[in-house]
């Protein structure tokens, strides 16, 4: 027997890829580096910042709508990543240009000299002058790079051994990440963590030795960037559940201890998504802060993560395109509504004034959406395409005479 | 004619009068003065002293003359000295009046300090016990060994609180004024183990040292030898001390040989190194050496210089104090008011502690009751405790009486937050059965929206809410140990609700429905009990809860909309520490992490961060030993 090749099994993959290129290509036909200008280079990063929360938000769809664990740390990852990156970032630059100022001084510096400006020039502002251990790899990429995967990795693996091994699971493990998150982001805030606490790292968006090519270009390249990651993890996390691996997730999502019981290591599974998520989530914070510009510990706060819950919860969890499709519609909306530029509401004797009254709708609406459309938007998709479960009103629920009526089976 | 009559016997009166005042004739103070006219007309601070001790000791004219001096009452007319009073003038010594413009005397404040000391000793043992009070207070603030003379003759005091107060100053002045060390060391005895402030301010000028570098044992009465390198001196603080003493000449700093060598640049190279090498630190060296050798820069000491210093030298710490005798038992002393003072530490710290478990206690009761009974995470909670803080707020503007405004406000919260926790439990909980997730997603998003709702409705600025004036104030217990009598208030509300939520749940049938729908909801349902109402009326119940500890909170914190979110995490990590479906688990819990945090705190108390963060880091952990709480719930609910 021949396997069908695996896009034809998902046809959605092909869509979404095929969408994904599509819109690339328009914003960079918009662009005013690459195309006609119409689309203003602040969209464009906007724009690109959508598809790296999107590529979060199939993370978060992998761990909460497959294996059933609404983690609401995830962004500590994100956060991680764009640390990790903005390191070098900010480390590199800093040192083009204290170089640049060192070599008008009538003696060259030192190696060590060189250094010891460049931390004052980061870390002055917190009071510091040494260079904190955490910084002994800024000065390369390479490492920079790795540790945007290994750091979150690491901390998912250890974080979730912990938490796995000890069957934590449910509300518990929600709670839990969000105290992770809430832990990471305090600890941050603190300025003898050496990342310049509540300051955090700015002039991201200058990436070093690019200096020549201007934010125009610069943020299509990030828009690139992004939509080939997105593509990539949409890719993967397709994969990962399309076979036996994600049927075997699923069942855990569904009924952890007979998945136990007929002989899986649940804690594995469970380990092995949990990290590759993170992994993932990681990515979308490397690629989504130099876009930003500036990182701050308050990035890392549980709302964050809430807020990542709520996209995926609005666009239908269990189906990756729901994520994307919840994380770019929720977040462009939200952006479009509490950037003031939403025209108010005129009631009789009361303006609504869309600034103030978003959260209000937003948090109404995922209430709705709790209740009333379990699915979210995906949900329509499944009606469109006809995957709806078989109406079994008023039948018996099992096939025996004896078996639960309906009606009894609500108790 | 006539008037001259009237005028005379009414002069004679005003004489009699004058003669009859107490300021009568005295003579010695009158030689006084007269001998001592011109230090009086020109006082000195450093020399005042002996005059002004005699003019106190000719008696109650003299003291009169002396509070006049003091406060600047005092003049000199034709070399006699007058005290103005008002209008009036009168002559010091002999109490008559005077008429003239005598010249006014100003003395300075060192002056006026001795003049007071010594009033002050005369005040001792004045009748009043206000002005000896008085007297006590300012002779603890400036006092001598006159004023421990005068002290020790007027120990003897009616009143037996000022006795003790006597008693006690006399010791703290022994220790700091008498000549005779073993008197002092007797003194410090006495009070070892005490922990008053002002004992331990007698004990610290004793134990001053300063340090001293010598290559010999110096003189002198030695506190310690230390060795460089070692934590009370670390090895730069060593060299420091060195190069100061002119021991040893100064290190060269990186930037100093840089500046040195820049300066001696002379046609591209330094000391005959070509200045494009001079980026690697050897070749500065090399470069410097270079200069030294030419005789261009001063020497600096090297590695070897240094350790050699380090190695002949001895560091010392010195006494100020000369007497070991004194200085020993000092250091004891000191030691067991440390001991001491770490114990009462400890109880405020408990004390402390406690008050944040009472809060913690209040903020997670109503979430431990509905997840215990409903297996539901209500995120809205917190904002049911900023509902109930803000009702506080809106009942104390229309209701001007603080105390009445409580009492009206701590009812009412309790019912807008049941009636917002019951149309919650009808309108979204009761949907969401059986789908915990959901449902912490779902009042999530209820949380939002209230937050957001409260900033549109009060604003974004904090709203004050103010307590009633007795419960202002703290109840201090001594120097060390005090608590604010809001906390104590609110530890008792805790206390409150400990016993009538044990009522409610032992003795009412709410609570017994209550418990056998935690235990077993299909079993309680064919019992005839309806668990949809029994779980409405708990997660009201909860709500309500909520908003009496917001009202509670309100009270030292101030109320914004994100008042409850400050509260949220904690009351999770109580709930989860505790263990759910238990009232003792949620004590327990709220025990736990009340005094951890402020333990934490205390062992780093400018960094509050770091105590939230290791508090937290300390629960992931916790969660692994004890995965369903402290107390863990048994039976078939605890399988779900």
């Amino acid at each position: 027997m021949t396997r069908t090749p695996f896009v034809l099994r998902h046809p959605s993959v092909l869509v979404v890829l095929t969408v994904l290129a599509v819109f690339t290509a328009a914003v960079t036909a918009g662009s005013a580096a690459y195309g006609s200008g119409a689309i203003p280079v602040s969209m464009i990063k906007l724009l690109g910042k959508t598809l790296c929360l999107a590529l979060a938000a199939v993370a978060m769809d992998l761990v909460w709508g497959y294996l059933g664990i609404l983690s609401l740390g995830q962004m500590a990852f994100f956060g991680l990543g764009g640390y990790m990156i903005g390191q070098w970032l900010m480390y590199a630059r800093t040192e083009t240009i204290v170089a640049a100022q060192l070599a008008q001084q009538p003696i060259p510096a030192t190696a060590q000299e060189l250094q010891d400006a460049v931390t004052n020039q980061i870390f002055g502002v917190v009071g510091s002058s040494e260079l904190p251990l955490v910084w002994s790899f800024a000065h390369s990429l390479t490492a920079q790079l790795i540790l945007v995967l290994a750091v979150p990795g690491l901390l998912a693996l250890v974080f979730g051994w912990l938490a796995f091994r000890s069957r934590v699971n449910g509300v518990y493990l929600s709670i839990l990440t969000q105290a992770m998150t809430l832990a990471l982001a305090l600890w941050l805030f603190q300025n003898d963590s050496g990342f310049r606490g509540n300051n955090g790292l700015s002039g991201l968006q200058n990436i070093p030795g690019l200096d020549h090519v201007g934010q125009a270009t610069l943020s299509v390249w990030f828009l690139w960037a992004s939509a080939l990651a997105l593509a990539l993890g949409y890719a993967l996390a397709a994969w990962l559940v399309s076979g036996k691996f994600g049927s075997v997730v699923r069942a855990i999502r569904d009924d952890e201890t007979r998945v136990r019981f007929l002989g899986y290591p649940v804690e594995g599974f469970k380990l092995a998504v949990f990290t590759i998520a993170a992994m993932m989530t990681a990515v979308a914070g490397a690629l989504y802060y130099p876009q930003a510009g500036i990182i701050n510990p308050a990035e890392l706060m549980p709302i964050a993560s809430i807020y990542l819950a709520v996209w995926v919860a609005i666009g239908g969890r269990g189906r990756l395109y729901g994520a994307v499709i919840g994380a770019v519609i929720v977040s462009l909306l939200s952006s479009w509504f509490t950037g003031g530029r939403a025209p108010s509401i005129h009631l009789p004797g009361y303006v609504v004034n869309w600034v103030d009254w978003w959260q209000v709708a937003l948090g109404l609406t995922f209430v709705l959406v709790t209740l009333f459309a379990p699915k979210g938007i995906a949900g329509l998709f499944d009606r469109l395409s006809g995957i709806l479960p078989p109406r079994r009103h008023g039948r018996d629920l099992g096939p025996d005479q004896g078996a639960l009526q309906e009606k009894e089976a609500t108790a | 004619m006539p008037r001259f009559f009237l005028i005379a016997p009414l002069l004679a009166v005003l004489m009699l009068a004058g003669l009859a005042a107490p300021a009568a004739a005295n003579p010695a103070l009158e030689t006084l003065i007269s001998e001592n006219i011109d230090q009086i007309d020109q006082p000195s601070r450093r020399t005042v002293e002996p005059l002004v001790a005699s003019i106190a000791a000719t008696g109650p004219e003299g003291l009169a003359l002396l509070q006049a001096w003091a406060d600047r009452r005092l003049g000199l007319l034709d070399g006699r000295a007058v005290i103005a009073d008002g209008d009036a003038l009168t002559d010091a010594a002999t109490g008559a009046p005077v008429t003239g413009d005598p010249k006014m005397l100003r003395p300075n404040s060192g002056v006026r300090s001795v003049i007071e000391a010594a009033l002050a000793a005369g005040a001792l043992t004045d009748p009043d016990p206000a002005r000896r009070a008085a007297a006590l207070d300012s002779l603890s603030r400036s006092a001598d060994a006159e004023g421990l003379a005068a002290l020790r003759a007027a120990l003897d005091d009616p009143d037996p609180a000022l006795a003790a107060r006597k008693a006690r100053l006399e010791r703290l002045l022994t220790i700091r004024h008498d000549p005779d060390s073993a008197a002092r060391v007797a003194a410090i005895e006495d009070m070892a183990g005490d922990v008053g402030l002002d004992f331990r301010a007698a004990l610290n000028p004793l134990l001053a040292t300063r340090r001293v570098v010598s290559t010999t044992e110096p003189q002198g009465n030695i506190a310690d030898e230390l060795s460089p390198g070692s934590k009370d001196l670390p090895r730069e603080a060593a060299i420091a001390l060195l190069i100061q003493e002119g021991a040893l000449d100064p290190a060269l700093t990186p930037a100093e040989q840089r500046a040195r060598l820049v300066a001696n640049i002379t046609n591209g190279s330094v000391g005959g190194i070509p200045v494009a090498q001079l980026s690697d630190p050897t070749a500065r060296d090399r470069a410097y050496e270079a200069l030294e050798a030419a005789g261009a820069v001063p020497p600096a000491a090297t590695a070897a210089e240094i350790d050699a210093a380090l190695e002949t030298h001895r560091f010392f710490d010195l006494y100020a104090e000369p007497d070991p005798a004194v200085t020993d038992a000092a250091k004891a002393a000191q030691i067991r008011a440390q001991v001491r003072l770490a114990a009462m530490q400890g109880i405020d710290l408990a004390l402390d502690a406690l008050s944040l478990a009472s809060i913690y206690f209040l903020a997670a009761i109503g979430l431990a009751i509905t997840f215990g009974v409903m297996r539901v995470i209500n995120m809205a909670h917190g904002e049911f405790i900023m509902m109930g803080a803000y009702t506080g707020f809106t009942v104390q503007t229309l209701i001007a009486d603080r105390t009445l405004s409580l009492i009206v406000a701590l009812p009412l919260a309790f019912v807008v937050t049941f009636g917002a926790g019951v149309v919650l439990y009808r309108l979204v909980i009761r949907h969401l059965a059986h789908r915990p997730l959901e449902t912490l997603l779902a009042t999530f998003g209820v949380s939002i929206a209230l937050q957001q709702l409260a900033k549109n409705i009060f604003g974004t600025q904090a709203r004050p809410l103010t307590a009633p004036t007795w419960l202002e104030g703290s109840i201090v217990i001594n120097d060390v140990i005090g608590i604010s009598s809001i906390r104590v208030a609110i530890f008792v509300l805790a206390l409150m609700f400990l016993a009538l939520f044990l009522f409610i749940m032992k003795r009412t049938r709410l609570g017994l429905e209550v418990r056998a729908v935690t235990q077993n909801p299909g079993m309680a349902a064919s019992m005839g009990i309806n668990p949809d109402r029994i779980a409405m009326m708990t997660f009201g119940l909860g709500s309500g809860i909520a908003g009496i500890a917001g009202v509670a909170i309100g009270l030292f914190a101030q109320v914004t909309s994100e008042l409850g979110q400050q509260y949220i995490v904690q009351s999770f990590m109580t709930v989860v520490v505790g263990g759910v479906g238990n009232i003792w688990g949620t004590l327990a819990g709220a025990t736990l992490i009340g005094g951890l945090s402020k333990v934490i705190e205390s062992l780093n108390p400018s960094n509050t961060l770091a105590a939230q963060t290791f508090m937290i880091l300390f629960i992931i952990i916790f969660i692994q030993f004890r995965p369903r709480g402290i107390i863990p719930q048994k039976g078939r609910a605890a399988e779900v």
